[in-house]
């Protein structure tokens, strides 16, 4: 009875600039070529088939993925992560810009870490007292956070600009480490589900060759 | 986007294709925005500056047709922006922040926002922004008083109380519009139907406008309808249409008259004595003329300039009666009538300072009508009228006197056309100027002279148009009416008389007395509207020449005649409906003063 050998295969963490997702137009059937990361961690051991092949390259994994791809977004739904905000990103990605999510929140990921640094700086500064100054810069987080979907950043700037507002500078520090925090979690999590949306791409253009 | 790029986009592709101009410094926002819009089927533009947005918008003011704005940006604030943007573009312009504190609405709506979205922005708030582009664009067309143009049901939300006001303005003005546009489809129908069977046209004799003004008279000019008056007057043959029509011309003579009054009465005051430089009106293409006219009698011009805003906008409140009374009495010596009535009114004034040239009280008899009718204004004149003999006014029509004797003798058979006797009076004088000068003296007796000058160009097209009898003598008063209105100055140059009716009337009157004036006035009678406009407004001068409305009418062009018209060119007299009776009327006095021109005339043949 065949039974599919685990492999321990190393796959290099993606990189955020990897992120984007770009359907192959060839399958490349060498698993050595494929950097992808299979699943939530590096290292992760995949099936392989008795070919050699892992089973996900033979595109019988692109159901499962898919799966796995909703399972995720319920999954930071609940948390409050996300809300449907994101879900009319992904209703604008279409043929016309299919990476628009990706590249959105790229972008957003880019301005959020300059104005995660600019907070900071504005704090830890012992004579700060520009507090209108922050608040332009939270209202900016605020904007860009409610259009990603990222829906407990925002909450925390929401609260952090009300400390703000009030000059509150204790209260503006908790905030931002709150914040950042945050912002650790909600990247992390965008940068599974973009993964995982890779894999998925990749099965099924596997499955279906016709369709690269 | 300008209503015409709309409009030539297709106006049911709108709001698709509707430009936007996004502007945010959030590149995250901005991106997002710029792909909702595109999803909404809008022609978006991108910027991160606020002032590259405005140098945008400022290099082509018709480029976008929405701006929408984040509210805080670094380089400017976006209330500026807005300021700028409604200021110089006039474009409507949304806000769009995160932060939604009531203040920063309450700043925005101030600053002239049309709306305050927050971030996050939906789709659906998106797809609906085209709404603001409509209101402005119907907003500024109720502002510019031009008619609304039914726009498409946009389901806005009625969040403006403006838009509510304008709603409903422009809802009247529509219905008004609707309504007017229903009566003249009816009449054209009714038109339409009898022209092809040809009916013979009413010809409103003195007799029976007497009858008519009786009527009204009795009746009362506010609740003179034509049924009743048609009951009244009793004669055969005659339709409720073609009293309907009379009677509309009536109306509309009299209102001018009125007004006319009340601004002779002015101006003569001012002048005193005739005005030859309204005599020299020159090109008569519109009020504007008037101001080139009489370089050495500048108030009279002024006098002139204020006629056409009171002109046509009716007074309906004259006692008909009055004036009516007058018109029957065609021996009379209308201008001891006037004198008697004791309001003669400036038009009169004029018609008969201008009349003194031929010092004929005949020609004055020419003018019953317009003096008769006179007298339901105002006041004054009567000094006028006095005066109107003693002027001398040989050189009024210099070089047509010998044909102005002759024609004012015609007039006394018919009182009733101050058209008439005022184209007799043209006639004379025209002879010198041909065709062209009374057309431009029939746009003088038109009671709001100007219009009658910016009708005489259209209207000596048309009459060449009308004149399908295409009769040679004819066709010189059709020439354009340019050409006459130029000449006419030089006939009047001369005159100084404070009778620009009455230079009309001279003007006027040279036409029938022409055999092919004669022709021309039948082939105005195909234009019913001409003669009927005539009669009603101003009996001094034949309307038919110089109302283009009622040619264009007589032609079939009922879109022309719209009371728009009235209000664009301020003076034209002409009736926003096509006359029902168009087809039976027919200038029948015209026709008589013509004939018995003719005969005391020897047809001089002017043209």
């Amino acid at each position: 009875r065949w039974k599919p050998r685990l492999l321990e295969c190393e796959i290099p963490a993606s990189n955020p600039k990897s992120l984007q997702i770009s359907k192959p137009k060839k399958v490349n059937l060498r698993p050595h070529f494929l950097l992808l990361k299979f699943a939530f961690l590096p290292g992760f051991k995949y099936p392989v088939a008795k070919t050699g092949l892992p089973l996900w390259m033979l595109g019988l994994d692109a159901d499962r993925l898919r799966a796995d791809l909703n399972r995720l977004l319920a999954f930071l739904f609940h948390l409050g992560i996300l809300d449907e905000q994101y879900l009319q990103l992904q209703q604008l990605q279409d043929e016309s810009s299919p990476n628009f999510v990706s590249e959105v929140v790229n972008i957003y990921f880019h301005e959020s870490e300059k104005l995660l640094r600019n907070l900071r700086s504005l704090l830890m500064d012992r004579d700060f007292s520009d507090y209108d100054k922050m608040g332009i810069h939270l209202n900016q987080f605020i904007g860009s956070s409610s259009s990603i979907g990222a829906k407990r950043v925002r909450n925390v700037c929401v609260a952090f600009r009300a400390a703000s507002d009030q000059n509150n500078r204790a209260g503006c520090l908790r905030a931002l480490e709150l914040l950042e925090h945050e912002y650790c979690i909600l990247k992390n999590k965008l940068h599974e589900l973009f993964q995982i949306e890779q894999q998925r791409l990749l099965a099924a253009g596997v499955r279906y060759p016709m369709l690269n | 986007m300008t209503v015409e790029q709309i409009g030539s986009e297709g106006k049911d592709q709108f709001p698709i294709g509707m430009r936007v101009l996004a502007v945010d410094d959030d590149p995250t926002c901005l991106l997002l925005l710029g792909t909702l819009l595109r999803r909404c089927q809008y022609h978006v533009t991108t910027t991160s500056q606020a002032k590259t947005a405005l140098k945008m918008l400022r290099e082509n003011k018709n480029k976008f047709d929405l701006v929408i704005s984040d509210v805080h940006m670094p380089d400017m604030d976006g209330f500026k922006l807005l300021e700028h943007v409604g200021l110089e573009m006039d474009l409507p312009v949304i806000m769009l922040s995160a932060n939604g504190d009531t203040k920063l609405v309450m700043k925005g709506i101030t600053h002239g926002a049309c709306d305050y979205l927050l971030k996050p922005v939906r789709i659906e708030e998106l797809q609906n922004i085209w709404q603001h582009v409509v209101r402005r664009k119907k907003k500024d067309r109720c502002n510019s008083g031009s008619k609304d143009k039914p726009h498409p049901d946009s389901g806005e939300a009625v969040g403006i109380g403006n838009v509510d006001n304008n709603g409903k303005l422009n809802k009247k003005r529509k219905d008004q519009n609707e309504d007017e546009d229903d009566e003249r489809d009816e009449n054209g129908h009714d038109n339409e139907d009898p022209s092809a069977q040809k009916k013979p046209r009413v010809v409103w004799s003195v007799e029976l406008h007497r009858k008519f003004v009786a009527a009204v008279n009795q009746l009362g000019i506010d609740k003179a309808v034509p049924k009743k008056i048609l009951e009244l007057m009793n004669v055969e043959k005659l339709t409720r249409e073609n009293v309907a029509s009379h009677l509309q011309k009536f109306r509309l003579y009299l209102k001018r008259i009125s007004c006319v009054a009340n601004q002779q009465a002015n101006m003569a005051a001012a002048l005193g004595t005739a005005d030859s430089a309204y005599l020299r009106m020159g090109s008569l293409n519109g009020l504007g003329n008037f101001h080139t006219l009489a370089g050495s009698d500048q108030l009279h011009n002024a006098a002139f300039r204020s006629f056409p805003p009171s002109g046509v906008l009716g007074r309906l409140n004259t006692p008909a009666g009055l004036g009516i009374r007058g018109l029957p009495s065609p021996g009379t010596i209308q201008l001891g009538h006037v004198q008697n009535s004791g309001n003669p009114t400036n038009d009169l004034s004029k018609l008969q300072s201008f009349v003194p040239g031929n010092h004929n009280t005949n020609i004055l008899q020419g003018m019953p009508m317009s003096l008769e009718l006179d007298r339901l204004q105002h006041n004054k004149s009567v000094g006028h009228i006095g005066e109107l003999p003693t002027t001398d006014s040989t050189t009024v029509f210099p070089g047509s006197g010998n044909l102005v004797d002759a024609r004012i003798t015609g007039f006394s058979n018919n009182p009733l056309l101050g058209v008439t006797s005022n184209s007799l009076m043209l006639e004379g004088s025209s002879q010198q100027a041909t065709s062209h000068t009374s057309v431009s003296a029939i746009g003088f007796q038109n009671g709001n002279a100007l219009s009658d000058f910016t009708s005489i160009a259209p209207a000596s097209n048309q009459l060449q148009d009308s004149k399908a009898g295409s009769q040679g003598q004819a066709s010189p008063i059709n020439c354009n009416a340019g050409q006459i209105i130029r000449s006419a100055p030089q006939e009047w140059n001369a005159p100084r008389k404070d009778a620009p009716y009455q230079s009309h009337a001279l003007i006027n009157s040279s036409i029938p007395i022409n055999s092919a004036m004669i022709q021309l006035g039948q082939c105005l009678d195909r234009n019913n509207s001409i003669f009927h406009r005539t009669t009603d407004l101003d009996l001094v001068g034949p309307l038919n020449f110089v109302d283009p409305l009622s040619i264009k009418h007589g032609e079939g062009d009922n879109s022309i005649m719209e009371p728009s018209v009235i209000e664009k060119e301020g003076y034209l007299m002409f009736q926003p409906r096509p006359h029902g009776s168009h087809v039976p009327d027919n200038i029948g006095s015209l026709e008589d003063l013509a004939s018995a021109m003719m005969k005391q005339a020897d047809a001089t043949v002017i043209l």
